[in-house]
């Protein structure tokens, strides 16, 4: 699988490690948080059979951390960008 | 008094210089390095303030750069690796430091590195024996960090047709050179 890194051009994946869902980006406000919002951050996740957002940790490379919208039945990824905002989109 | 003797990476006195074919690995126990981070919101800041150190461009994301008395490569989004000739600049980091003041954080990078020169005409089957980089496009200029034998190292393309240099962890010299060799034996 090749990774079009937004600032290096394509990688190999095998460059990265994998860091799970893109929502762990929208962690709960620990000043407002009910314990079921951190249970839902720390253990829920979907399983979409399909499009996917998920977070790619470029470690062999620049180390920085990327969003990949993937689809999980063909692995065809649709976007790549950079996970430097302070909260992901969803 | 201490009775010392400097070592290179690799435990000799001298530099490790192997020659396989046409191509030569030479170790560079020579260069200083410092890595700088833009500090958050001061990110234009520093770029001028490494513009001003350099004398040069500053190096845009997966190049190098070459100045005056240092020479960057881009490491990651706002940061760069500085090197510089340790018989000038061994005490890199607080020269550097007080460059870039409060823009950015400096820190020492000289003794976690490893060094090496791979140089000659065939130098390409080589890397593509070593490491997944796009050879295609990698020209005089380009710089970038990859796996070498499961170790994070920087490769900077030196001579678009010949040579390269490899910055690799310290600790793992030996099994770096032992790859690089392995390497050479194989595709030359």
């Amino acid at each position: 699988m090749i990774i079009n890194h937004p600032l290096l051009g394509p990688r190999d994946s095998a460059e990265f490690v994998y860091l799970g869902a893109a929502e762990l980006m929208n962690r709960p406000d620990p000043e407002t948080a009910s314990a079921e919002d951190w249970h839902g951050y720390a253990y829920l996740r979907d399983n979409p059979a399909g499009v996917h957002r998920e977070l790619w940790f470029h470690e062999g490379g620049d180390r920085s951390i990327l969003i990949v919208t993937r689809d999980t039945t063909t692995h065809e990824i649709s976007a790549v960008e950079l996970a430097r905002k302070p909260r992901a989109q969803t | 008094m201490h009775d010392l003797t400097p070592i290179t990476a690799l435990g000799g006195t001298t530099p490790r210089v192997d020659t396989v074919g046409d191509v030569t690995l030479t170790e560079v126990p020579n260069v200083a390095l410092a890595s700088v981070a833009a500090r958050l919101g001061q990110e234009s800041a520093c770029a001028k303030k490494l513009k001003s150190l350099l004398g040069a461009t500053v190096p845009e994301p997966g190049r190098a750069a070459i100045g005056r008395d240092y020479a960057a490569l881009w490491a990651g989004p706002d940061q760069w690796m500085l090197s510089a000739d340790f018989d000038t600049h061994e005490d890199i980091a607080v020269h550097v430091k007080s460059h870039f003041s409060n823009t950015a954080s400096v820190t020492e990078q000289t003794d976690a590195w490893t060094c090496f020169d791979l140089m000659g005409p065939r130098v390409n089957a080589v890397l593509e024996l070593l490491c997944n980089i796009d050879l295609t496009g990698f020209d005089t200029g380009h710089a970038t960090r990859t796996g070498i034998h499961h170790l994070g190292c920087f490769v900077i393309r030196t001579d678009a047709r010949q040579s390269v240099r490899i910055i690799g962890p310290r600790a793992s010299a030996g099994s770096l050179h032992h790859a690089i060799t392995t390497a050479m034996v194989a595709a030359l």
